[in-house]
């Protein structure tokens, strides 16, 4: 283990990077929760990766934006494909988002593995976008993430109020001349901007948990939506900080899994001890 | 004056159509009744009209403009079915819902819009409830809360649909009050109505629907037994005077 961590500058930008990314991430999670989009949101942030990898192959250098247009692409193909499995078809949503994720994971998979075989070296780090890898990161990586995620909250709060009610009541929204189709792809494409900049931290498959986590801890602390994602956004921070110090520290821990952990383990405290709907409550209530 | 002008509206549903060449002209200041048994397209008309549901052909004019122009007078209380009242937000949040055109892009609820909530709350018995979470709200309440949002928009046509729907007593009066101080206000409200029995104490404009418009017009020349018949297609008795829809019919 090494103490000395706080004072490397690597490391300085990579606490505050996971913060950002943390806080980011349990925000839009809050939305992309209440839209009941959760399961979307896993399949696209798996879609991302051959995204990702094609890009790769393709332009042959590490590069977000060229990333970004990459996952956007195939997480808006996947999103189409699920769509338009449970229209045509008799298969539930359930059921068409299984295979879609299976498909582009796999399909993801097979590239990474290929430039992996014959890439000419500078594919540093790529490898890691599966579980995440915070010690893979460089300055200038983190330094998007840091950018990023700062893009992504202000957007998510300066529509605040019109995201609340496209997702509470889309009909009203609409009667009142909302434009909420507008606000639907734009919540997707914030979801398809968290994917991207914490792929190289959190990884693929789990990014939808940092996601989906922190405000599900978050409803059972508060009933008010700001508060929610407030609390969404500081569980996310925590979660992100605590999982990035601990792969740091601890050699070759992979950084995602860990946040996820993290993230989980202040669920669980939420689940018992939650102040609103926290189970210790309920059963003192009930006394 | 003419507040709304439907003109050939259809719709059509999964191919099948919904609605057929509803034309209809109703004046300012009038509280209507859409009435016409399951799936006639009641909803849908109110939808199509606000442009919820795309529409085939027919247009749609309010106070002879296109309907587009004229969102901002428009009030809409939907079916209280149709929202998430797990959502995470009080009963004051949701009320201000409907000043939100007024409120303006990135800005929040001031002082004065709040109050307005709050006063437009009170209108409807639910002073009280102001902080309450929505999820804590009884059925009726809840639809107390939409119709406190309609009211926070201030508009001059109010659409609305089954607002009676499976309400208390209190809230039942609630929605006649408000229709009453809307009408005589001058405000033009159309109601998506379900009971056959209340039609004729509720409006004075009466929207028989079938698929297509049976008869629009005022609710003694348009609420007859031969109108009814035509457009229940005979599934429908009489007790005394009153009409009722028999069981199985609903």
């Amino acid at each position: 283990m090494d103490f000395n961590l706080f004072s490397s500058a690597n490391f300085q930008w990579v606490f505050f990077g996971s913060l950002l990314l943390g806080f980011a991430n349990g925000v839009i999670g809050s939305f992309v929760l209440l839209k009941k989009q959760s399961l979307i949101s896993d399949a696209m942030a798996h879609a991302a990766l051959p995204g990702v990898c094609l890009m790769f192959i393709i332009f042959e250098i590490k590069s977000i934006p060229l990333f970004l247009i990459g996952a956007t692409i195939t997480s808006l193909i996947a999103t189409h494909f699920i769509q338009s499995i449970v229209k045509h078809s008799r298969i539930k949503t359930d059921a068409a988002i299984g295979i879609i994720i299976s498909v582009f994971f796999g399909f993801g998979i097979v590239l990474l593995t290929y430039i992996q075989q014959n890439s000419s070296g500078n594919q540093a780090g790529l490898d890691s976008f599966i579980f995440g890898q915070a010690a893979s990161l460089v300055r200038s990586d983190v330094q998007l993430i840091t950018i990023g995620s700062l893009i992504l909250v202000i957007v998510t709060t300066l529509f605040f109020k019109e995201f609340k009610i496209s997702i509470f009541d889309p009909q009203f929204a609409r009667g009142i001349g909302l434009p909420v189709s507008f606000f639907n792809g734009l919540l997707l494409a914030l979801v398809v901007g968290a994917v991207v900049i914490g792929i190289q931290m959190v990884g693929v498959v789990l990014i939808a948990a940092l996601l989906i986590t922190p405000p599900l801890a978050a409803k059972y602390w508060t009933e008010k939506l700001g508060m929610m994602a407030l609390l969404a956004g500081i569980f996310g921070a925590i979660s992100g900080v605590s999982g990035a110090v601990l792969s740091s520290v601890i050699n070759d821990l992979p950084t995602g899994p860990m946040i996820v952990l993290c993230a989980s383990v202040i669920f669980f405290f939420s689940l018992l001890f939650g102040s609103k709907k926290g189970m210790a409550v309920k059963v003192v209530r009930q006394l | 004056m003419i507040a709304l002008s439907v003109n050939n509206l259809t719709v059509t549903y999964d191919k099948q159509p919904a609605l057929e060449n509803v034309s209809f002209a109703v004046p300012e200041g009038s509280l209507t009744g859409i009435i016409g048994p399951n799936g006639a397209g009641k909803s849908t008309l109110i939808k199509s009209i606000l442009q919820l549901l795309p529409t085939l052909s027919g247009s749609v004019e309010v106070f002879d403009e296109p309907y587009k122009k004229q969102k901002k007078i428009i009030g809409y209380v939907p079916q209280r079915s149709e929202v998430d009242w797990d959502f995470p937000t009080n009963a004051l949040d949701v009320v201000l819902m409907g000043r939100y055109r007024h409120i303006g892009w990135f800005k929040r609820a001031n002082k004065k819009e709040i109050e307005w909530g709050k006063t437009c709350l009170a209108k409807v018995g639910m002073a009280d409830y102001a902080n309450r979470q929505i999820s804590q709200l009884s059925g009726g309440q809840q639809q107390r809360v939409f119709l406190a949002r309609a009211l926070a928009q201030d508009a001059r046509i109010y659409f609305m649909d089954e607002p009676f729907a499976g309400v208390d007593a209190a809230t039942e009066k609630a929605i006649i009050q408000l229709m009453k101080d809307w009408k005589s206000e001058g405000k033009t409200v159309l109601v998506v109505h379900h009971d056959l029995q209340t039609v004729e104490d509720y409006f004075d404009h009466v929207l028989l629907l079938n698929k297509t418009p049976i008869q629009y017009g005022e609710t003694q020349k348009v609420f007859t037994l031969s109108n009814l018949e035509r457009a229940y297609g005979g599934k429908i008795a009489f007790l005394d005077k009153s009409p009722v829809v028999p069981q199985g019919a609903e």
